[in-house]
């Protein structure tokens, strides 16, 4: 679960990125976030790693609270959540297998745990004839994809995307979308930005829509509602 | 599991060390540079120490009485030396005895026909406590009444003394110096490793690793570089007192300079080398990662 309480975030250079943002992400909810280029969309994904803190205000993310749990506590945090990036950020020099047998070797799984999941999840995202090849022998969509399998691997509670089909032409986006959609439908909560109009609309799925570092409309109404 | 994870933190450790070869010889040759000096200097110190306790036991002052005293008096004496401060004894030798010992060591004695041992003067003996404090024994000697005059050999105890002093001085500067130097090396070569590698600590620290889990390998790493440079400098140094013990002994000619055999303070320098090399590497490498544990 996601909780933000009046939230505000100023950057150390003066800037006012978010200027009090309330909402909440039930669990198995799939949402997106979604606003003009600089409203503040990555500044809440920020909030919701750990990377920064908020300002003012409250966020709690799987019952952390982020403004006050400790520093050694951070990790375990992490392990409920599942983040994507725009540029998938893959190990170069190891195998689609071995970057998302990395995500559990670094939390301390045993080989026979990692020996048994990561196939799994291999195989969820479609990528169970890859898994010997290196991140610069794949497609975007497909290296899209072993970044969401490395997300999925620790069974998080929650994904994150930023961005997720931002580098994919619209085909390959509508793949990964049915994929979270997917991983959603498996009892993950998902939260996606982006900034693809259409692809948003070919979902009916709750919309969060920012700008100026406040929300400006948040339903099931699609699109619409933030371009109103 | 546990075993599972000090596995990985080795691998990862070694394999850092050959994908870095060269700046992981550098570091080595470093710590090896580092520790030569750094013992060499000990070992120094050690023996110079050791060539003046062999000194303190052998040297002496030598008080001699005044004439007009008779040997009664002159024995009474003997409280009133042993009472000056850093004097730990005094031995009374009557003229009579010091004379036999003298003509004894002679092989003919008709070099003293005529002469007896009304020629010398009754003495003590008197051993010291600390040879450092040699000359103010010395003026406090001169000064008790009936001691007529007071023979020592000053010379050779302040200049010993000078030398133990240098030796520890810049011995001890130069294990400074040259332990930051080797931190520094350490450090930069380790963090050469950790920017190869921030696109792997980001995802770590994006899914969850500890801290403790992030730093391990690299600490490993450090630890290595460091166990090998003190066990190659070991070695080495080892050699390197054999040759010199044996130049100093043959070439100096003094009976009184001895060298203490290596393998009694082998143990030691093990032990302080092992010591210097895996503090500097678990030191070192803290140090590298420190900057990629934050947030
Ligand atoms: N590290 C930072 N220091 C200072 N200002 C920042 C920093 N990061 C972001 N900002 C500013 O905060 C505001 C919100 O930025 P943010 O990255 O959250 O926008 P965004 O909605 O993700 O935009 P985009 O769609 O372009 O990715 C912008 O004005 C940006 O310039
Ligand atoms: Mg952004």
């Amino acid at each position: 679960m996601v909780q933000f309480t009046d939230v505000f975030k100023s950057y150390e250079n003066g800037t006012k990125a978010l200027r009090g943002i309330s909402f909440t992400i039930n669990d198995g909810e799939f949402v997106f976030l979604v606003g003009p280029s600089g409203s503040g969309k990555t500044t809440i994904i920020k909030l919701l790693t750990g990377e920064i803190a908020p300002t003012d205000g409250t966020v709690m993310v799987n019952d952390y609270n982020m403004g006050t749990m400790k520093f050694s506590k951070m990790p375990y945090m992490r392990r409920t959540l599942g983040v994507v990036f725009q540029d998938y950020r893959l190990i170069e020099d190891k195998t689609v297998y071995e970057n998302v047998a990395f995500a559990m070797r670094v939390i301390g799984a045993s080989g026979k745990e990692i020996r048994r999941r990561v196939p799994y999840v291999l195989e969820l995202v479609g990528l169970d004839t890859r898994t010997r090849r290196k991140p610069h022998e794949l497609s975007g969509g497909e290296q899209q994809r072993v970044a969401i399998a490395r997300a999925l691997v620790n069974n998080p509670r929650l994904i994150i995307a930023d961005e997720p089909t931002g580098n994919l032409d619209p085909a390959r986006s509508l793949e990964i979308m049915m994929l979270l959609q997917k991983i959603n439908e498996l009892g993950t909560t998902v939260l996606v930005v982006t900034h693809e109009k259409e692809l948003v609309e070919s979902f009916s799925k709750r919309v969060i829509a920012i700008d100026a570092g406040r929300i400006i409309s948040d339903g099931m109404d699609g699109y619409y509602s933030y371009e109103r | 599991m546990r075993g599972n994870r000090f596995g990985y933190y080795i691998r990862e450790g070694v394999s850092s060390i050959f994908s870095h070869g060269f700046m992981s010889f550098a570091s080595v040759c470093i710590i090896v540079a580092c520790l030569l000096i750094m013992g060499t200097f000990t070992l120094i110190a050690i023996n110079v120490d050791n060539i003046i306790d062999t000194m303190e036991s052998q040297n002496e002052l030598m008080a001699f009485v005044d004439d007009t005293l008779t040997e009664e008096q002159a024995r009474g004496l003997e409280a009133t030396i042993e009472a000056v401060p850093n004097v730990d004894r005094a031995v009374f030798i009557t003229r009579e005895r010091a004379w036999d010992d003298f003509v004894e060591t002679y092989e003919n004695p008709r070099f003293f026909e005529g002469l007896d041992a009304s020629v010398t003067r009754d003495r003590y003996v008197v051993y010291l406590d600390d040879i450092a404090l040699m000359e103010e024994t010395y003026n406090l000697l001169q000064d008790v009444p009936g001691i007529d005059w007071v023979r020592a050999h000053l010379e050779i105890s302040d200049g010993f003394m000078r030398i133990r002093n240098v030796v520890t001085l810049v011995s001890m500067a130069l294990v400074a110096v040259l332990f930051v130097i080797s931190l520094f090396i350490m450090s930069n070569t380790i963090k050469l490793t950790t920017f190869e590698r921030r696109d792997e600590i980001a995802i770590m620290k994006m899914v969850g690793a500890t801290s403790t889990f992030i730093r391990w390998p690299f600490v490993v790493q450090g630890l290595i570089l460091g166990l090998i440079g003190s066990l190659v400098s070991f070695t080495m140094e080892w050699g390197l007192y054999q040759v010199l013990a044996k130049e100093l002994i043959s070439g100096a000619g003094f009976s009184f300079l001895t060298v203490i055999p290596f393998y009694k303070v082998s143990i030691p320098i093990l032990l302080a080398f092992g010591a210097v090399g895996l503090g500097v590497g678990a030191i070192g490498s803290s140090l590298a990662i420190k900057n990629y544990l934050k947030v």
